[in-house]
């Protein structure tokens, strides 16, 4: 036992113990909320949060944030449908091939400003985050590009095999490629690495713009993918339909543990505050608690959750 | 001389943000083609004025090195409840303009405790209370609205003696009466002292905790200042979501513009004003330039960035590589 708990942090036991909480509390009002379909459900829904906090959780473990990922996600979904308007419909299969593209894209530009020009990520994503937004109504304000959600979208986003939802199977694999990336390559040493001192990381002999600029790359190109399967769940692409993910993506890494300064995290806890998100969300709305409580009480979860295990050590000289 | 000196670079952001609002508001003048009149002068200052209020809150957090994401929902929030409360006699609407303020101190003084006394990254912290005051605001005014007297709210956002715009006097007041006191006292010099090495501050035995506090407390003041003139302009009050980020989000960009660091430790509101006039100036140019609608958030968001990032560049003035690799905790 003392080995299980030695090799999972405690964060990310206590956010797994609070999804357990609110299951509890949740079937205590409504059976439902136990059943399977539910939870499958459930895990549909989080794993488009999942899969954007997978590529934050990588950018936060530097110690910086990519607040760009609102439009990243909406150029993701217009682009993943907007394909079939371009060169016929034909060619939808590059739909999501393109969508992620773009979003490394966007993720290389993040990471070369923050890497070279030594911008503050928060500030340079910011910028960054107008700009896309920009291009995306310069490109769809003129003309309508199709926006319905291709076959391929929904394949991903809505249909099941042996009723297990693709999307969970999708941020499944995503999910083992980040856990990979960041314990089994030198990648994701150097990330932590950098996270805790990137002045020493960078004396070693690491080159540390590379592994800044392959973070937000990542980042872009998780949120560009999530945005091409939101669009085939919501079953059509819409301007700021990123808006509502940027600040629950933060959350759910940070809730998992990952210290926002960078340096301390494990992908286990982000999967438990992805979790946690969704389940306090879709249990506020099917308890049809208006909104104006639930922005109150998700607030003050957040809190009490992180008083709970994400204090920092008192200054001390 | 040599104090000239030190003054010139330890200003030089905000000096930089002046001059490039000045400049862009020329330009603006010049092609708009009125001339200097005083309705267009009270326009651009009201625009601005409310970005500049919520900036400089920005600024305290942000020189100790914290940051405080809620700043934009205190704005909304201390505007839903002006709008609820200011109408009737006159010392009735002064009780009410009180009860905003300090509904503004309070939400600042809850971030703090969460930060100071919660030890909380302030990033989350104020993540999560922004999420508590939408909510509140949602109940004071679930469907946008409000009864404002018409005639105070007319007096504060028209001119003293038809020339100076009222918004920029009550800026000045803000930044006479509270920024310039704050910034000379133990507890704003402290905040100072935080950003550059807490646990040098904490050595020397500055009282870190009570400086942050105050960080948080009167970066809610200035915010519901703002949130009041919102109300005196719009007549009405709107819990919108979409407002709230803005504003904290635009109010960090004006922080960065107006030379204050983002690190903590350098700057000051003074920039941040500056900051959020050049901000304002930007669509301002879109505008009489007769760019197509459909171009202009594009360019927009182009020119965000470059001033941003103008604003934050260091590197061309660092000799050595390692200055700005942090020296790590």
């Amino acid at each position: 036992m003392t080995r299980i708990l030695n090799v999972v942090d405690r964060p990310v036991v206590i956010a797994f113990c609070f999804v357990v909480v609110l299951l509890i509390l949740g079937g205590m009002y409504n059976q439902q909320f136990l059943s399977a379909l539910y939870l499958l459900q459930q895990l549909r829904v989080a794993s488009f949060l999942g899969i954007i906090a997978s590529g934050a959780m990588v950018v936060i473990l530097l110690g910086h944030i990519d607040l760009s990922i609102p439009w990243v996600v909406t150029i993701g979904g217009i682009t993943a449908t907007a394909v079939a308007g371009w060169w016929g419909a034909q060619w939808t299969a590059l739909g999501v091939p393109l969508a992620v593209a773009c979003g490394a894209l966007v993720g290389l530009a993040n990471g070369l400003g923050v890497a070279f020009l030594r911008i503050p990520s928060m500030v340079f994503t910011l910028g960054m985050n107008a700009v896309v937004q920009g291009m995306v109504v310069m490109y769809t304000g003129g003309n309508a590009p199709p926006d319905q959600a291709t076959p391929i979208l929904q394949w991903l986003a809505v249909r099941d095999t042996l009723s297990v939802p693709h999307a969970v199977i999708v941020w499944a694999l995503v999910g083992v490629l980040v856990i990979v990336a960041l314990n089994r390559t030198p990648f994701g040493r150097y990330v932590y690495a950098m996270g805790n001192t990137e002045r020493v990381t960078y004396l070693s002999g690491i080159s540390t713009r590379r592994i800044l600029i392959i973070a937000f790359v990542v980042s872009g190109t998780c949120s560009a993918f999530a945005g091409a399967m939101l669009a085939g769940y919501a079953g059509k692409a819409y301007q700021a339909m990123g808006d509502p993910y940027l600040l629950p993506a933060i959350a759910a890494v940070v809730l998992g543990g990952t210290s926002i300064l960078g340096g301390r995290g494990n992908y286990l806890g982000t999967v438990a505050g992805v979790i946690l998100i969704t389940l306090l969300e879709s249990i506020l709305s099917v308890m049809q608690i208006s909104d104006s409580a639930r922005q109150i009480i998700y607030g003050t979860m957040i809190i009490v959750m992180m008083l709970v295990y994400g204090r920092d050590r008192r200054v001390e000289g | 001389m040599k104090g000239m000196q030190l003054w010139f670079a330890r200003n030089s952001g905000a000096l930089f943000a002046l001059a490039l609002f000045i400049t862009m508001f020329a330009v603006y003048v010049v092609k708009n083609g009125v001339g200097l009149r005083i309705g267009l002068v009270t326009a651009v200052a009201n625009k601005g004025v409310l970005l500049a209020l919520v900036a400089m809150g920005q600024t305290l957090p942000i020189l100790t090195s914290g940051l405080d994401l809620s700043i934009g929902m205190i704005f909304v929030l201390t505007n839903c409840i002006a709008s609820a409360i200011l109408s009737g006699p006159p010392w009735l609407v002064a009780a009410g303009s009180v009860a905003v303020l300090l509904g503004g101190v309070l939400c600042g003084a809850i971030n703090g405790t969460l930060v100071v006394y919660g030890r909380l990254q302030p990033i989350i912290a104020t993540l999560a209370t922004g999420a508590v005051y939408h909510g509140l605001a949602l109940i004071i005014r679930p469907v946008p609205g409000g009864s404002i007297d018409p005639t105070l709210a007319r007096a504060w956002t028209s001119q003293i003696f038809g020339v100076i715009p009222t918004t920029l006097v009550i800026l000045l007041a803000v930044v006479l009466l509270i920024w310039v006191p704050f910034q000379l006292s133990t507890t704003g010099r402290g905040c100072y002292a935080i950003g550059s090495s807490e646990s040098a501050a904490y050595m020397t035995g500055i009282a870190v905790r009570r400086s942050r506090f105050a960080a948080y407390m009167f970066a809610g003041l200035l915010a519901a200042i703002g949130g009041l003139l919102l109300t005196a302009m719009t007549l009405s009050g709107d819990a919108s979501a979409t407002s709230g980020g803005i504003y904290t989000l635009s109010s960090i960009a004006a922080v960065v513009i107006g030379g204050t660091s983002l690190m903590g430790g350098v700057g000051g509101a003074v920039g941040s004003i500056f900051g959020a006039f050049v901000l304002r100036a930007i669509g301002d140019l879109l505008f009489v330039f007769d760019i197509q609608p459909l171009v202009q958030p594009f360019i927009q968001g182009l020119i965000l960035l470059v001033a941003v990032s103008l604003g934050a560049i260091r590197v061309l003035r660092t000799p050595n590589r390692l200055d700005f690799l942090g020296v790590g905790r």
